[in-house]
This record gives C-alpha cells, sequence and structure tokens, in this order.
C-alpha cells in the first residue's frame, strides 16, 4: 500500500508525525451556564514517530479515549496543540486539508459491533472511504482495492465478506473490517482505541498480531489504546501511563516494564493477572477515592490512593521528568 | 457467528439469529408475521383499490340530484339516498379518493418535518438543539383543535390544501419529539463517529448513515401522522371548515348533519362515512403499532412455547 | 442436611434451549459437574459457549426464550428443575444468592445503600430495626466498606465499591453458594484484582461455595479449587485449576491459555486460536471444536468425543482416547 514510502529504521531518530503539545480537554458538567468542567485530559504531550507502536495505556475515565478522539479532531482541544507533519492541527481549516488529515490518521473503534452501521453491507465503509480519498479511482478499480485490502487484514476470500451485513460477521471479524476502513485512506499512522477489548480471548490476539503485521509490512504507525497492559507490551514499542487525565509515565515498554518509576504504574503492575506469578496486591488497595476529575485543582492527581504521597503532591502538581534513558514519570517521590 | 459482546447487562447469552438477506427482507417478512400488519395492510389496499377504481365501481354520478330523497338501502341504491336526492354508495365510493389522499399526503408532510427538526436537532445538538426543540415544545404545547379551528376558518377559501397544511402544523411536533430522542440513541453510535472521523459531511451523515438506521420509526411516525389526517380532517370537515362542495367523509358527514340525517330517519347517512372514518384510521393505527414492534422489541409480544 | 463429603450441588446432563421461531438452538449442552461445600468452582468460555446461561440454569432465573430441556440439577439435595416458584423463594437469597455481571447498574440510584440492603433483608426475613442495621453493618465491614457509606447513594461510591455492596447484599444471610457471572468485568484491572481477593477471602472466611463464571482464564488462576472449561454449549476439561493450568489438555484450553499476553519473561509471538466460536443454531458435527483445533484428527469431525480421565482431569477429546496417550 505504502510502498513508495521508505521505511526508517526504528533506530534512526526521524521526524515525528504527529505531536501533541500540552492537550488540553475539559468537558462542561450539567447546563449551559454550569462553572463545573471535567477534567478528561490535561496537559498532555506526547509525540508518535513513523513506523512506530505507542501504547496508551490507563483505566476509564484516565482520557485515554479522549485523546485519540482529540487527535481524530472528533473534539477540539480546550488548550494546547496538535502538530502534524510539523503544522499545527488548526491551521488546516479546509476541507480539502481536513480530508487529507482523516485519510492519513483514521481511527479504529473499540465496539465490533457499534462501529459498523448494521443496514449496509461491510463494503460501505470501506467503499465510502476510497470514495472520499481516492476519487481518482473508478467504480472497478475501488472494487479491485477493497479486495485486496480486505486480504490484507486476513478477510478470506474478500469478495464474499463484501457482500455480508455486519451481523453475519463474528467480532473479530468485524474488528478487522475497522481496521480494511483505516487502510483505505492510505494511512500514516492509525488510532485504534481499545480495538480488542471487547474480543474474546481466543482472537485478540489474530488483531493484535494484525496490527504488528501491519507495522513490519506498510510501515503503519499506531497509537494503541489500552486497559491492558499486557497486550500493550505484546506489541507496542513505547508505553505511555495515562491517570485521572494525565500521564503519569512514559518511556520504552521493557524499560517501563522493568522499572516502573510511577506508583500507578507499580499498582496497575501487580494488579495485572498472571497464572504464574504470585499475587502482591492488598485486598484493599482498591478502597479509596475515586480520582477527582471535576475540578481537581493543583496537586497529583494520584494521591489519594498514593503509600508514598508527601506533603509537596498535594501543593503542586508534579511535572515529567527524566528518571532514565527516555523514561520519564510525573512524580515528586520517584527516582 | 458469535454472540453479541454487551459490556451491560445481557439477560442471558442469545443464541445467534442468522438472517439471511436484507434489512428491507427481513422487515417484510416481520410485516407478514404479524397479524396487525397484514390486517391494516389489507385494509389500506383494499380502499386504495376503491378509491382508484371510483369510477367503475359507484353506480351514480355522486353529485347529481337524480333520485328521491332518504330512499331506503334497495337493490338499486344499497345504502339509499341524502334528503337531496343523491345516492349515498356512490358518494361514499369517490369520497375515498380525497381521504385517503389528505390522509397520504398530509401524513408525509407532517413526517418530513419532522425528520428535518427532530434529525437535525439530535444531530446537531448544542444550541441547534436548544432552538429547535423549544420550537418543537412551542408546537407539543398549542391546543391543537382551537389552532385549527382558527386557522382553518380564517383561510376558508383555500380548500384541500389549506386542510393539509393546518394538519401538518398541528401535527408535526409530536414526531419530531420521538425522531429527537432516538436519533440521540444513535448519536454517539461509533458507526456515527466512524463515518465523522472518515470526513464525511453532515448532511451526508445525517441523510446515509443516521436515517436509514431509524426507517421503521419514521415508517411508524408516517403512520401516525396519517392517522391524526384522517380524523382531523373528518372533524375539520364535520363542523364544515373544509369547502362543502368536496367530496370526502367529512363533508359527507357535515351534510347528513346539517340535513339532521338521524332525525330523518337515514342513520345509514352518518353511519356509511363514519365507519369508513374508524376502518382507515384503524388500518393506520395497526400498521403503525406493527412498526413499533419492529424498531421496538421490547414491544413484541411474546409467544411461549408451552412446556 | 449434607453429609461430609456429598456436593452441594450437582448438575447432571443439563441441557438449556433457546426456543426461536426456527426452532430450539441447544446453549448448554449435557452439562454435568458438581460443588462440593466451600468450593469455589470457576468456568471459564468465549461469550456465547453457554456459561452465562449454564450459570442462570443453575439459579433458576431463565427467562422465555430460554428452558431447560433436560438433565438435573440437585442443591442441597433438592430438584432445582421440578422446584415450584414458592420454595424457590424461600431458597433463593437464603441458601443461595446470585451476583451478576452488571450488578453494580442494579442499585437504586435514588436510594441510599442501607436502604437498599434493609429491603433486601426485609424481602426474606422480618427483622428488627436494631437488628437491621447491625447486620447491614456487619455486611458492608465484612466487604471492605466502611458502614458509613450506608448512607451513601450509589453514584458516591466507586464501581468497585458498587460491586462490594452487591456482594454484600448477596451475603446477608450467609448462604451456602454464591454464584457470580463475571462479577468484576466491569471493573479495571486493580479494583477487579482486589475485589478477587476480597471474594476469596470471605469465601475462607464464611465458607460458602461459589461458583465463578468469567471469559477471563488467567483471572481464576489463583483463586478457584476447580476449573471447568466451555465452548459452545459443552464442558471441554474440567478439573483441578492448577493441574488444568500447569498442563492444559484439550487444545482449546491450551490454545485459550496461550492466548494471554505476559508481562513478564520474554517476548513471545502468540498464535491465539484461528477462527471464531460457532454459530450454536448450527453445531460443528463431531467435536465441535475440530474446525479450529490445530491437533485435529480424522474422525474429531464424525464422532463426538466422551470424556476422558487423565490425573482427576475430565477431558472431552479424542486425544485421551487411548489408555495411555496423553
Amino acid at each position: 500500500m505504502a510502498t513508495e514510502r521508505a521505511v526508517a529504521p526504528s533506530a534512526v531518530r526521524t521526524e515525528p508525525i504527529l505531536e501533541a503539545r500540552s492537550l488540553t480537554r475539559h468537558f462542561r458538567i450539567g447546563g449551559p451556564l454550569s462553572r463545573r468542567f471535567l477534567h478528561a485530559v490535561d496537559d498532555v504531550d506526547l509525540v508518535i514517530r513513523p513506523n512506530e507502536i505507542v501504547a496508551l495505556v490507563g483505566e476509564s475515565g484516565s482520557g485515554k479515549s479522549t485523546v485519540a478522539r482529540l487527535l481524530a479532531r472528533v473534539y477540539r482541544p480546550t488548550r494546547g496543540e496538535i502538530v502534524y507533519h510539523g503544522r499545527s492541527l488548526a491551521t488546516m481549516t479546509a476541507r480539502k486539508e481536513r480530508l487529507g488529515y482523516a485519510a492519513r490518521v483514521p481511527m479504529v473503534f473499540q465496539d465490533p459491533y457499534g462501529s459498523l452501521s448494521p443496514v449496509y453491507r461491510v463494503s460501505h465503509g470501506v467503499m465510502r472511504a476510497l470514495k472520499l480519498h481516492r476519487p481518482e479511482l473508478t467504480a472497478n478499480d475501488r472494487e479491485q482495492e477493497a479486495q485486496r485490502i480486505l486480504k490484507s487484514v486476513g478477510l478470506q476470500p474478500p469478495h464474499e465478506f463484501l457482500s455480508k451485513y455486519p451481523h453475519q460477521l463474528s467480532g473479530g471479524q468485524r474488528q478487522r473490517i475497522g481496521f480494511a476502513q483505516a487502510l483505505a485512506c492510505r494511512p500514516e499512522l492509525i488510532l485504534a482505541d481499545e480495538p480488542v477489548s471487547m474480543l474474546d480471548v481466543s482472537v485478540r490476539i489474530g488483531v493484535l498480531n494484525l496490527m504488528a503485521d501491519l507495522r513490519r509490512n506498510e510501515g503503519i504507525s499506531f497509537l494503541y489504546i489500552t486497559h491492558d497492559i499486557a497486550s500493550a507490551r505484546y506489541v507496542a514499542d513505547r508505553l505511555i501511563v495515562m491517570y485521572a487525565g494525565r500521564i503519569a509515565e512514559s518511556g520504552p515498554v521493557e524499560d517501563v516494564l522493568a522499572n516502573p518509576k510511577h506508583p500507578y504504574t507499580q499498582l496497575l503492575l501487580s494488579a495485572v493477572p498472571d497464572p504464574r506469578a504470585p499475587i502482591s496486591l492488598p485486598a484493599t488497595s482498591e478502597v479509596a477515592e475515586p480520582p477527582r476529575v471535576i475540578d481537581p485543582g493543583e496537586g497529583c492527581r494520584f494521591r489519594y490512593r498514593c503509600p508514598y504521597a508527601i506533603e509537596r503532591c498535594s501543593k503542586e502538581t508534579p511535572q515529567m521528568r527524566p528518571l532514565r534513558p527516555a523514561h520519564e514519570a510525573a512524580c515528586h517521590v520517584a527516582t | 457467528m458469535a454472540v453479541r459482546v454487551v459490556t451491560d447487562a445481557v439477560p442471558a447469552e442469545a443464541p445467534p439469529v442468522s438472517t439471511r438477506g436484507g434489512v428491507l427482507a427481513a422487515v417484510g417478512l416481520a410485516l407478514l408475521r404479524s397479524r396487525k400488519a397484514t390486517f391494516g395492510l389489507t385494509m389500506l389496499a383494499f380502499f386504495a383499490l376503491v378509491g382508484l377504481l371510483a369510477p367503475l365501481i359507484a353506480p351514480y354520478d355522486p353529485h347529481a340530484l337524480l333520485f328521491d330523497p332518504i330512499l331506503g338501502p334497495s337493490l338499486a341504491h344499497p345504502l339509499g339516498t341524502t334528503s337531496f336526492g343523491q345516492d349515498i354508495f356512490s358518494q361514499l365510493v369517490w369520497s375515498t379518493r380525497q381521504s385517503l389522499l389528505l390522509a397520504i399526503v398530509a401524513g408525509l408532510f407532517a413526517t418530513l418535518i419532522s425528520v428535518i427538526v427532530g434529525v437535525s436537532a439530535a444531530y446537531l445538538g448544542g444550541l441547534w438543539d436548544h432552538v429547535l426543540n423549544l420550537f418543537t415544545d412551542v408546537f407539543l404545547v398549542i391546543p391543537t383543535l382551537p389552532l385549527m379551528i382558527v386557522v382553518a376558518a380564517y383561510a376558508k377559501s383555500g380548500g384541500v390544501v389549506v386542510l393539509i397544511a393546518v394538519i401538518v402544523i398541528t401535527g408535526w411536533s409530536y414526531g419530531a419529539r420521538q425522531l429527537r430522542s432516538q436519533a440521540l440513541s444513535l448519536r454517539n453510535r461509533e458507526f456515527l463517529e466512524a463515518a465523522r472521523v472518515r470526513g464525511e459531511r453532515s448532511l451526508y451523515i445525517i441523510v446515509f448513515e443516521v436515517m436509514p438506521n431509524m426507517t421503521s420509526l419514521i415508517v411508524a411516525i408516517f403512520l401516525g401522522a396519517a392517522l391524526y389526517a384522517v380524523l382531523a380532517a373528518a372533524g375539520l370537515q364535520f363542523i364544515g371548515l373544509g369547502d362543502p362542495n368536496d367530496l370526502s367523509w367529512g363533508t359527507m358527514l357535515y351534510w347528513a348533519q346539517a340535513n339532521g340525517a338521524l332525525l330523518a330517519g337515514s342513520p345509514i347517512w352518518v353511519l356509511a362515512p363514519g365507519i369508513c372514518i374508524a376502518l382507515l384510521g384503524a388500518a393506520f393505527a395497526l400498521l403503525n403499532y406493527a412498526f413499533d414492534e419492529l424498531s421496538n422489541p421490547a414491544l413484541r409480544p411474546v409467544r411461549r412455547r408451552k412446556s | 442436611m449434607i453429609g461430609i463429603g456429598s456436593a452441594l450441588l450437582e448438575v447432571e446432563d443439563l441441557c438449556v434451549d433457546y426456543v426461536t421461531e426456527k426452532g430450539a438452538v441447544r446453549a448448554v449442552d449435557r452439562v454435568s459437574l458438581s460443588v462440593a461445600p466451600g468450593e469455589f468452582l470457576g468456568i471459564v468460555g468465549e461469550s456465547g459457549c453457554g456459561k452465562s446461561t449454564l450459570l442462570y440454569a443453575i439459579a433458576r432465573l431463565l427467562a422465555p426464550p430460554a428452558e431447560i430441556a433436560s438433565g438435573s440439577i440437585r442443591f442441597r439435595g433438592d430438584d432445582m428443575v421440578t422446584m415450584g416458584e414458592e420454595d424457590l423463594r424461600h431458597i433463593r437469597w437464603r441458601n443461595y444468592s446470585v451476583v451478576m455481571q452488571s450488578a453494580m447498574n442494579a442499585l437504586n440510584p435514588v436510594m441510599t445503600i442501607g436502604a437498599q440492603l434493609s429491603d433486601a433483608i426485609l424481602a426474606h426475613q422480618r427483622m428488627s430495626h436494631r437488628d437491621l442495621r447491625r447486620r447491614s453493618e456487619e455486611v458492608l465491614r465484612l466487604v471492605g466498606i466502611d458502614p458509613v457509606h450506608l448512607k451513601s447513594f450509589p453514584h458516591q461510591l466507586s464501581g468497585g465499591m458498587r460491586q462490594r455492596s452487591m456482594i454484600a447484599m448477596a451475603l446477608v444471610f450467609t448462604p451456602e453458594l454464591v454464584i457470580m457471572d463475571e462479577p468484576t468485568s466491569a471493573l479495571d484491572v486493580v479494583a477487579q484484582r482486589s475485589l478477587m481477593l476480597q471474594i476469596k477471602q470471605l469465601q475462607k472466611k464464611i465458607g460458602f461455595a461459589a461458583i465463578f463464571v468469567t471469559h477471563d482464564m488467567s483471572l481464576v488462576s489463583h483463586f478457584s479449587d476447580r476449573l471447568a472449561v466451555m465452548y459452545a454449549g459443552q464442558v471441554m476439561e474440567i478439573g483441578p485449576t492448577q493441574t488444568v493450568f500447569d498442563r492444559p489438555r484439550h487444545p482449546y484450553s491450551s490454545g485459550l491459555l496461550g492466548s494471554f499476553p505476559s508481562i513478564k519473561g520474554e517476548r513471545q509471538a502468540l498464535q491465539g486460536i484461528p477462527g471464531s466460536p460457532p454459530d450454536l443454531a448450527h453445531p460443528p458435527s463431531g467435536c465441535r471444536f475440530h474446525p479450529r483445533c490445530p491437533r485435529v484428527m480424522p474422525h474429531c469431525k464424525t464422532i463426538e468425543p466422551p470424556f476422558f480421565e487423565r490425573e482427576d482431569v475430565q477431558v472431552r477429546c479424542h486425544l485421551y482416547a487411548g489408555s495411555d496417550g496423553d
């Protein structure tokens, strides 16, 4: 698909595709005159380079899906900017430019049962994407291209799948259609919002492998959003951990897993069920205040649950600081 | 095919249902299975046929004053004659045309307005929603009957067009409210978000993504509006707000009332158009229920197997 | 009363059908299992494997179009299949209780936790106001919630705490059996883990038996005594949890176990299981797993395997047909 684009070796530092700078999104709670705001995302910085899979990990309500929707321009940021190949998205207002961006940075959704319209055949989304983003193709070309794309996401024979209705496919197959829709736009970066969390365990790996294959064969980058740290480790190069709308820690996957610096990352890792490891989590560690994201004010948002919290944590919001090579955490205490 | 994965309550894992063919085929099949729908459709088809073939069915000119007044039913006049000596059966047959046409046209326009207002309000959200909602609310709370009478009396000379306009103006708001709430529940479905992210324009999304998913509700609303139109038109014509020279069941009632048909000993003059109105209304109502059941599985009657 | 060693719950050849217009779909097919007093039985399987339907059948909570087609369920020696609604109401909640998947959303948003607990208690037993309060505080403390939350409304509690209060409600009469349908699946990993630990601690302390259904095999690994793996309506493998984990015999069990990436050790490529679960309206012939099985043999396609026994493990697979094969 993107054969004309040279695949950069990952060791070389390349220009980022997408960069978020202090990305912030608040939602007003209650009526239009309300003064209360939900801080869904606060001051998030992130960089995604070519040929890279970045995992954004967090629990529900951590703001990870909001980040994906900000990057996909579903929401407008309250503050901060998103830079695509050196250009701020805020300056790209013409329909042509917006379409161009939508094609290069498409999104794959969480719910395989909700992301396909039940009234159309599954070819609908793929065909619409081809029509919108590659108007030079004839109807015949589109048909050919759709079949090629379906093959590349592992749906064989493609013409049979294209003429089916969503309810005739399994969850895993539907999710592959979701990826096919994204691929039809010839993307550089796919925003994948929990693409496997609603799939059966036995077919999850297949979809994760598909992401890895697409990166290897077509050089496509991914922002993989998930609550499952083990699957993040399985596919991703870098890991970003979010808590209550802020980034807690980020770094190379293996380094973060081997040396988790932020107390939240440590808690998260200890909670991952692993049949081969002993349990290391006290039963009552969850019975604490849920994170306050409505007008949270200054201070670390994890302090209510943090065993190492000091006075400074409630007064000053910790900033990201490097603790190991390419590995940062937002914590006053961590070393 | 895997069973639906739902994060919320699943009462019990429902077994997969695999239907072949499209949604239309499924809807058609469901309609054939529903007794309500079959009955309604048959009746509607009957009236449509009568309206269409009126010149062939009606034995006499419905306006012509050919006969003796107030004849009882006989072979020559199955329903007798009016006090002007017109054949009631011929009048009834010819009247089917206007009554049916009025119902369908008024129903269509009312539905069109409710779709435009309801779906746009839900999909566009924000300020648009507030304004359109306010608009709908105003029409919802206006007392319909007085408004209808005032408007119809004010524009008396307009005939059928005014009648349709009055019915549309007073009849769209209920459907708009229903459509808005269903569109709201669709609004956050991921396939709409997928279309937005793909770069589709709002108009495309409303027409090609939102509306096809609401077909059965839209049809149900049309049927409801048509039912309302049948009754409202009959009512307005009965109190003399239509054009009395038109041929419709409502005007028949108007003339029957004006000439004291019941006192004059010709109950059929009143009963025949009355029953027709009731039957046409029932046809629309039954179809409406059937489509409601289609779009809302919770309303479907549960058929239990005896254990 | 139940003698020592005898089963608390015994399910034999249970079949559950969904009656559709096109005929009956068998969602649970000849399932047999037993639960001893105080035992923790885990049931794992993918969506549509019939695990929740099985649970609903055991709790006698099936609603049309689902119904028990054949088989028996004996709880404390009583036949649950033929039991009348009146008798059921007598033992439900008192002798066995149920915690649903989205139980935390089943709380009434406009009533305090305390009021809802009292309602649940009074529905089954008359109690004085003071006893009511004491018992409510007791069960809340039991599940690790401060009794001040008796005055809280559901939205003031986190998801984990709401799910805990549902478990508290299930425990007010100290039942002998608690049936749980993915009670942790709507929770975050941390909350999920600590809730599991809490359930296990409670079970040890109070001594109830538990049936725990989940799609996440690794979740029950530390907690269940025995494990049943279900696929396409049938139990494929059942045995002591540790044995099944250390040495999954059925190709489906090992495939399922091999589908979980680990956060420890080498990063290794996984394959999952190819294909997708079958449509129960048209189950595959022979062994139901054969279309996806990496070790399929010719006769798997035609002959349905019976159970074979290996090391306390019952496994429904032709690989173990020989007297010594393993």
